[in-house]
């Protein structure tokens, strides 16, 4: 399968991207990794007249830890932080979350941004930004504004991001005390798209009392969601068993599964209220390890 | 609509017009003629088409061949020097990691880097490491065994049995 024709052009600086795309408006389509794009191009799902290559413009590819955050650029690689010892001792959530991601061919080459920017909630990264409480940096030829990634995804593949805009950096809040995160998914071979998929992040106090908690749904949902009872139904509190089967029977009532090959929406409520208990027990472990 | 690119495979130097759309998969077997990186799905499931670009392992069939300009790739021809085989292709020789063959350029050029990253893997790191590689022959068990044979043999550890196991 051959995609059908478009011209390429390959800018090695984002000033030179920003003039690219303001030419070429709404023919132009921006290439990261191309793992979720040239496959839709291949299918002729997506027939775009020109794609503009981020993988020759220095600088999107950093990750930091600085600011009592961590920086990760755009284009940096799902593989590079699946092995980055500095952001997984803090955040084994990326650990959880790159085993369950495609491949590790597909993730030497798929990106953080393109993940997101892609604005597809069967991908598993919008669920763990949603939980991480992440926010993303879109640029423009004449700025740079930050919007929280709650209010990033829009609509199937509709995202915040506007024409002429690149998403440049996502920046992760890395909490002061005691906190923990963990994702997991079921799917039905490996390499699939989630069947469903929780992300949880909960941070505590001294006293062992929840003082936030950000959880997240994959593919149970038009958008990637957030499960807001659930979170509200843990903070406060000595996390206990209780509390833990509230909030996980709360987010299989909240979210929206479609029927599909993957299952019917019963199954997936099912598979999302399993998936909640497991993830808080385990954030929560994190947390208090 | 058309591009000129430089791509290194295997140490040679390709230089060719192609077009915007060519898949880096075409560019290797059709320009540079090296037909032994393989298409099989086409939809970057089966890992047939495995190759290395800077030494990371990528499927050639979802990677267009204009995104590689000025990079180096390595295919499986590129494994064996004037030495010999290369210890991977020598594990799967040795313990029959093969039957058909056609996904076992790609299993090979994606093992070379599992044990490039972690040079004593375990089975369970193996069955992860290939797990963007399908074989609908082996059953995975003597591949996963050529795995280990040439993990032993670049760390240069006593090589393991290359006796069949048979399962009472």
């Amino acid at each position: 399968m051959i995609p059908a024709n478009f011209d390429y052009h390959a800018p090695s600086t984002l000033d030179e991207a920003f003039k690219l795309l303001s030419e070429l408006g709404d023919e132009a389509k921006i290439l990261a990794g191309g793992h979720s794009l040239i496959p839709m191009m291949k299918l002729r799902f997506a027939e775009p007249e020109h794609l503009v290559d981020l993988g020759g413009i220095p600088g999107l590819n950093t990750v930091s830890m600085e600011n009592g955050s961590l920086h990760i650029g755009a284009m940096v690689k799902e593989a590079e932080l699946e092995h980055n010892a500095e952001v997984t001792s803090k955040f084994p959530i990326f650990t959880d979350a790159a085993k369950l991601i495609a491949d590790p061919q597909v993730r030497n080459f798929g990106t953080l941004g393109g993940n997101l920017a892609h604005g597809d909630a069967a991908n598993d990264q919008p669920a763990v930004m949603l939980a991480l409480g992440a926010s993303v940096e879109i640029t423009n030829a004449e700025e740079k504004r930050t919007v929280d990634i709650n209010d990033f995804f829009y609509g199937f593949y509709m995202t915040a991001i506007q024409e002429g805009e690149i998403l440049t950096n996502i920046s992760i809040p890395v909490p002061a005390g005691k906190f923990g995160n963990a994702y997991s998914k079921i799917e039905r071979k490996v390499g699939d798209y989630a069947t469903g998929g929780v992300a949880v992040a909960l941070e505590l106090d001294d006293s062992g009392v929840c003082t936030r908690a950000g959880i997240g749904l994959t593919n149970v949902n038009p958008t990637p969601m957030r499960a807001e009872r659930s979170e509200a139904a843990l903070v406060g509190k000595v996390i206990d068993a209780a509390a833990i089967a509230e909030a996980a029977q709360m987010a299989s009532e909240d979210c929206n599964p479609s029927d599909d090959l993957r299952g019917d929406s019963d199954y997936k409520r099912r598979v999302i209220r399993s998936l909640t208990k497991k993830m808080i027990a385990k954030a929560l472990e994190r947390a208090q390890a | 609509m058309t591009k000129e690119i430089t791509v290194t495979i295997n140490g040679e130097e390709h230089t060719h017009e192609v077009e915007s759309r060519t898949l880096l998969v075409h560019f290797i077997r059709e320009i540079a003629e090296l037909t032994g990186t393989h298409i099989g799905c086409d939809t970057s499931s089966c890992g047939a088409c495995t190759i290395l670009i800077d030494g990371k392992s990528a499927k050639s069939c979802t990677i267009l061949a204009v995104q590689v300009n000025g990079k180096n790739v390595t295919t499986v021809e590129g494994l064996a020097t004037t030495e010999g085989v290369h210890p991977i292709q020598e594990g799967f020789k040795e313990n029959h990691g093969l039957h058909c063959g056609f996904c076992t350029s790609g299993m090979m050029m994606r093992c070379v880097e599992l044990l490039e990253n972690n040079p004593n893997p375990t089975e369970e790191e193996i069955r992860w490491g290939i797990s963007g590689n399908l074989c609908r022959c082996t059953g995975y068990n003597n591949i996963v065994k050529a795995v280990q044979y040439a993990g032993a043999k670049l760390r240069g550890d006593e090589l393991p049995s290359t006796e069949p196991v048979f399962v009472e």
